[in-house]
């Protein structure tokens, strides 16, 4: 049962949050504008690096709010948690 | 048998025992184990697969062999004798490798509790204590656990600590714990794993101890959840055997068990004692048996004696054979148990030496299991001929025998963490022992893991068909996988495979030790997580009402909600037969309380909602509701529901049952990580509104009766509208929303008044038959309608216009959600599945949901197998208003197919079924408006 | 008015049960109040100082007394306002005058969550059981408040005293009757003779 630094109610055991995929992968400016190949990367593609890797985390079952963090996917080790607008940070992992 | 002066076992009070339907005599403190011993039984039970005699091989749960079922105080399977504390009328019998479950519920109950320390201590002997006492000291917050009924580890008593006897030692540490308020000292409690973190699971064995007296009201055993800043791990070392041939009988003990069963329970396990050994510490042993009365003869691999110890042997009369080995033993008829040793002498000479008892020590494993558990590494020590942990972990530290300390002097100076530590008085000083893991004979009775009746045969055929890994041959032989996962046989398999290989065993490595450390019951894994507490049971404010009415309940997630009212003589299908009617042709109220209601507040507020339905929110008008679909970016639908404008800046969001949760989550996720510059707030007020729907065209009366302020007409309050009225002061928010087709009314109100407004609503309702129906009649109304239910008749690949509902699509708006993927390719063929209505032609067969959809070829057969399915029933009931069943299904190209006959296979029948507009009940829309 | 239409407690059918716990061990149904979910925008919070009576709390998982009631911090823009004094409604129109020219909300919420009180010498070794979270006094004293969860429940979890026997337990009210039993099964370990006859 790992622990989790939610930003805002700091350590708390990784069931009280819900996994939200990559980060930093924005909503296209202009769906219309783009081909049904760069939609579907857009829709269906993520990256799935071994390391370090910029997730989206929800403290679901506490404050509720939406957080990043930078994992290390081979050790599950979270290497840093940050606030959504905020800049991934450098660690390393 | 039992030798006076010996044990700490209350010998003032006697058990009495039943083991294979004979009645026996033990004392508090025995286990099972010792107390078998001390009457002379050896033999506990056979091997799984070979039927060979077994018995005990060790005093604790290190033990490979003893597995016995209880049947009283309380049944349960696959116990180690050596772990079962004695209780009076304890019930037992010797297993053969395999238990058999109780057939009587388990009634006793489990729990759980979590803990918070700064430092847990895992081990409460001479090292573990001493840590434990160190951060006690420190002022931290401490858990100090320990496996067995009392603390002390592997101390006899025979030390002398700080010129005291040990067991004073032990004593005044355990009394200075006591002092501290902040330490928890647990015993009869197995760590059992060690995860990230710092989190540790331990299992406390509470009232087996206490047998029959055992209260009811406590936990049988209790699961410690325990989040650890340091973990001290201090728990010791398992004594090695020495695999030789037919080393698996009875009789054939681990040396230092055979000393912990005279010191714990005055047990002398034999009489004629042969003391196998290339280890100092079988000396002990060999030393005590002889001054507890044994005859004693110790085999020495090492071609010298350590000096210390063969002068305490000589003092006694214990023949000390250097340079030799056993390889081999001999059995009594009867119960099997060793009678002689078979002994390789240094010049070749093979001698047979007769005993009772045959004691060994291959030297020790440190007991390294909670540092491997998690990632910790594990590194070969040639000194110990075994592994021990190799690398420094963060919040871990490994102290005494478990970290291959063997000396008391080590284990007190480690445990002591920097604290003075205390003196071991006169130990002697351990001399470099030899590494016996194997002594050469036939392979095929040298066992490696007695329990699994795996020998060192099994090892070469694994080498032989390819084996190269410690986990490959684990596998493949099974070694290592019984109820002791491999306690004493797994470095012996690793060393015998590396030896069979022929590569060095610090390169074969060793397997990795998961949890659990012993055996975890499920039931205490459950905790008090089982019967009524299983899962959360999700009720309604009316729920007392619901129960009162005789209503059937149907889980909707964690909820209970009212199925259907019968009337006494009254099935399922005759109850939602009458209720159906009831709505359609007077007037039905249904508690819709479940549905998922969100507040959506802020200037941006109808921005999002724009955003996150197909359709246009921000053109609604104050007053109004509309209708919506929700779709992810993939074009698909996930939940549908209706949209309450109450201000400019607020709208309620009514989503499904089952997805209140998840449709909040999905705003919260867009608003919060996409969009955080709309000015828009979302709360779930899901249980704030008990929602009543009042349905079918007599509902009007009732409304207008309850609520003399409020203009029920159509023209003041028309279909798609709500109004705010009061009851005794009450605010209550009415919605003419229907999802069966008829006039109907929502009645909101917050539900602290819901019991008192639904009895007010039926009593309103009364002298027009007002009939409360269940989900089961508000699906069959909703699908005569052809309304779909999201995911019932959508599993996350129907887009809206596949439901037909290409009206709920906004064309103005220049993006949504899911828009951009209504244009892909795969999305806009014309045979994708479409919802249609189903009507079998028998207009009798109710066709089950799931069941298939396939055509026949123009000559009337089946297509030749595989039969092409075009689609499946997501719907299906029996309709009042048809007359008839019907149902709704996904079928490619479906609305194209609008007249067709398809089939269904029901059983083995094909059953003909014409495929219509979904909607089969008032398509004009005659009667919403009453 | 109102009171012609009575209100049910969500835990009217357990009272009996609480009435029965062992010593060591009280469980009240607290009467239901006036709550409203309030969210104000960072830089904004003062808005709300007037109406609610207090500074909204900035640190996360405390909560402060106000008026006729408390202020929970729910998350960096967001609190729960209690109002044992006010309707409803009417707490809810005062908070969303006083917030929403300020991009602010307020949301009567005063039947999405219902209040039970735990009290006794072992009301934190009742939680222990079945809450994840470090209740230590030193960690969790009053004034402290968590959502987490308890047994398999969602609650917000406030401390009221310092001593870690007094805390009080909001629930949803669908959740509210599994808790109740949950709590009440928890407590059968503090029936006489009591956990320490395992020793």
């Amino acid at each position: 049962m790992q622990l989790i630094r939610c930003p805002w109610c700091g350590p708390r055991e990784e069931v009280e949050f819900h996994y939200g995929g990559q980060a930093h992968v924005a909503y296209p400016d202009d769906p219309a504008a783009l081909t049904d190949e760069q939609w579907a990367r857009y829709v269906f593609f993520r990256d799935n690096p071994k390391g370090a890797f910029a997730e989206r985390w929800s403290h679901s079952a506490g404050c509720r709010r939406w957080f990043n963090a930078v994992r290390d996917t081979r050790t599950y080790r979270f290497l840093a948690v940050y606030k959504p607008g905020e800049a991934r940070p450098e660690v390393a992992s | 048998m039992r030798v006076d002066g010996y044990g700490r076992i209350d010998r003032s009070r006697t058990l009495g025992f039943t083991f294979d339907g004979r009645s026996y005599t033990g004392h508090p403190g025995d286990t099972l184990a010792s107390a078998l011993l001390a009457n002379g039984v050896h033999r506990i039970g056979s091997s799984v697969t070979l039927g060979r005699p077994r018995g005990i091989s060790a005093a604790w749960s290190e033990d490979a062999t003893g597995l016995v079922q209880v049947e009283e105080p309380f049944p349960e399977p696959m116990l180690l004798a050596t772990t079962v504390e004695l209780v009076d009328g304890l019930v037992a019998r010797g297993l053969g490798g395999q238990g058999r479950l109780a057939e009587v519920a388990d009634t006793a109950r489990y729990d759980r509790m979590h803990h918070h320390v700064d430092t847990l201590v895992v081990g409460a002997g001479p090292a573990g204590l001493l840590a434990a006492r160190a951060a006690a000291r420190r002022g931290e917050r401490v858990a100090l656990l320990d496996d067995r009924p009392e603390p002390g580890g592997s101390l006899t008593g025979t030390e002398r600590i700080d010129g005291r006897p040990s067991r004073e030692f032990v004593a005044d540490v355990v009394a200075e714990l006591a002092t501290h308020p902040e330490v928890a000292h647990l015993q009869r409690t197995t760590a059992f794993g060690r995860y990230d973190d710092g989190f540790v699971l331990a299992l406390q064995h509470r009232t087996d101890h206490l047998g029959a007296d055992a209260p009811r009201t406590l936990s049988r055993q209790r699961v410690h959840r325990i989040r650890a800043g340091r973990t001290v791990i201090a728990t010791g070392a398992h004594e090695r055997p020495i695999v030789f041939a037919d080393n698996d009988r009875p009789g054939i003990l681990l040396a230092a068990s055979a000393r912990d069963l005279l010191h714990r329970y005055g047990v002398l396990a034999g009489r004629e004692v042969v003391v196998f050994t290339g280890d100092d510490a079988a000396y002990a042993a060999a030393v005590d048996l002889a001054d507890a009365g044994a005859a004693v003869t110790v085999v020495e691999a090492r071609p010298q004696a350590p000096a210390h110890w063969a002068g305490a042997a000589a003092d006694r009369g214990i023949p000390v054979l250097t340079g030799s080995l056993v390889a081999g033993t001999e059995g009594a008829p009867g119960d099997g148990r060793v009678s002689a040793a078979v002994v390789t002498g240094a010049d070749g000479a093979r001698t047979v030496l007769g005993c009772d008892l045959l004691a060994v020590s291959g030297g020790w494993n440190p007991t390294a299991h909670l540092f491997s558990h998690v990632r910790g590494t594990l590194a070969y020590d040639p000194a110990l001929g075994a592994f021990r942990p190799g690398e420094d972990l963060d919040g871990v530290a490994v102290v005494g025998a478990a970290n291959g300390t063997l000396d008391l002097a080590g284990c007190l100076r480690e445990g002591a963490s920097g604290e003075r530590p205390p003196s071991a008085d006169g130990e002697p000083e351990r001399t470099p022992g030899a590494i016996v893991w194997r002594v050469e004979g036939p392979h095929d009775r040298q066992f490696v893991d007695v329990q699994r009746d795996a020998t060192v045969a099994d090892i070469a055929r694994a080498v032989g068909a390819g084996m190269r890994s410690a986990e490959h041959v684990k596998r493949y032989t099974t070694i290592g996988t019984a109820h002791d996962q491999g306690k004493t046989s797994g470095v012996l398999a690793s060393a015998i495979t590396a030896e069979l290989l022929g590569v060095p065993i610090e390169d074969l490595g060793t397997t990795t030790f998961r949890p659990p450390y012993t055996p975890v019951a499920f039931a205490a894994l459950a905790g008090r997580e089982r019967g009524q507490l299983f899962d959360p049971v999700r009720t309604t404010a009316l729920h007392a009402w619901h129960v009162g009415a005789g209503a059937v309940f149907e889980d909707v997630g964690q909820w209970k909600r009212p199925r259907y009212y019968p009337r006494p003589g009254e099935d399922m299908e005759a109850a939602v037969l009458r209720e159906c009617a009831a709505v359609r042709d007077g007037v039905g109220i249904l508690d819709g309380s479940t549905l998922g209601k969100i507040d959506v507040q802020g200037r941006d507020a109808a921005v999002l909602l724009d955003r996150v339905y197909t359709n246009m929110m921000s053109n609604l008008a104050v007053g109004r509701v509309r209708y919506g679909v929700m779709c992810g970016p993939d074009g698909m639908v996930i939940d549908d529901g209706t949209v309450l404008r109450l201000a400019e800046d607020r709208f309620t969001v009514i989503t499904t049952t089952g997805g209140a949760a998840k449709i909040l989550d999905w705003l919260e996720e867009w608003v919060q990580t996409e969009w955080p510059d709309l000015r828009v707030h979302l709360a779930s007020v899901t249980e704030q509104w008990a929602v009543f729907p009042v349905v079918g065209p007599r509902s009007r009366h009732v409304i207008s009766r309850l609520f003399a302020d409020l203009d029920v007409s159509n023209d003041a309050f028309g279909f798609m509208c709500w109004r705010d009225t009061e009851l005794d002061g009450v605010p209550v928010r009415v919605a003419r929303i229907s999802f069966s087709g008829e006039l109907a009314y929502e009645v909101n109100v917050n539900a602290w008044y819901a019991p008192a407004v639904w009895e007010r609503l039926l009593a309103a309702g009364e002298k027009h038959g007002i009939t409360p129906y269940g989900t089961e009649t508000m699906h069959v109304l909703r699908a005569e309608k052809g309304y779909p239910i999201i995911g019932q008749d959508t599993d996350g690949t129907v887009t809206p216009h596949d439901l037909g509902m290409a009206w709920a699509v906004s064309k103005k708006k220049s993006d949504f959600i899911g828009k951009r993927s209504f244009s892909r390719a795969e999305n806009t063929d014309p045979l994708r599945k479409q919802l249609v209505g189903l009507l079998p032609t028998d207009a009798r067969t109710k066709i089950p949901e799931g069941s298939q959809v396939v055509e026949f070829c123009p000559d009337g057969a089946l297509p030749a197998p595989p039969v092409p399915m075009l689609g499946h029933v997501t719907s299906s009931y029996r309709s009042a208003a048809l007359g008839r069943p019907f149902a709704l299904a996904l079928v490619k190209g479906g609305r194209q197919r609008v007249g067709d006959v398809v089939h269904v296979p029901v059983g083995d029948a094909l059953v003909p079924a014409e495929i219509t507009s979904s909607v089969l009940v008032d398509p004009e829309g005659n009667r919403r408006d009453g | 008015m109102a009171d012609t239409l009575h209100r049910s407690p969500v835990l009217r059918h357990r009272e009996d049960a609480f009435a029965r716990l062992p010593e060591g061990l009280e469980i009240v149904a607290e009467p239901d109040v006036a709550l409203a979910d309030l969210r104000v925008p960072e830089g904004a919070v003062a808005s709300a100082t007037g109406v609610v009576g207090v500074a909204l709390p900035l640190e996360p998982n405390t909560w402060v007394a106000r008026p006729g009631g408390q202020v929970v911090w729910l998350g960096p823009d967001e609190w729960l306002v209690s109002d044992a004094d006010e309707r409803p409604e009417a707490l809810e129109a005062a908070l969303r005058a006083a917030v929403a020219p300020h991009d602010g909300a307020a949301v009567d919420v005063s039947a999405q969550r219902t209040a039970v009180r735990l009290r006794g010498r072992h009301a934190r070794a009742l939680l222990a059981t079945g809450c994840a979270l470090d209740l230590h006094p030193s960690v969790f004293g009053a004034g402290r408040s968590a959502q987490t969860t308890l047994g398999l429940v969602g609650v917000v979890l406030l401390a009221l005293d310092d001593r870690g026997e007094d805390y009080r337990i909001l629930v949803r009210p669908s959740f509210a009757g599994y808790l109740a039993d949950w709590l009440l099964d928890a407590a059968v370990e503090f029936e006489p003779p009591g956990p320490a006859a395992a020793l």
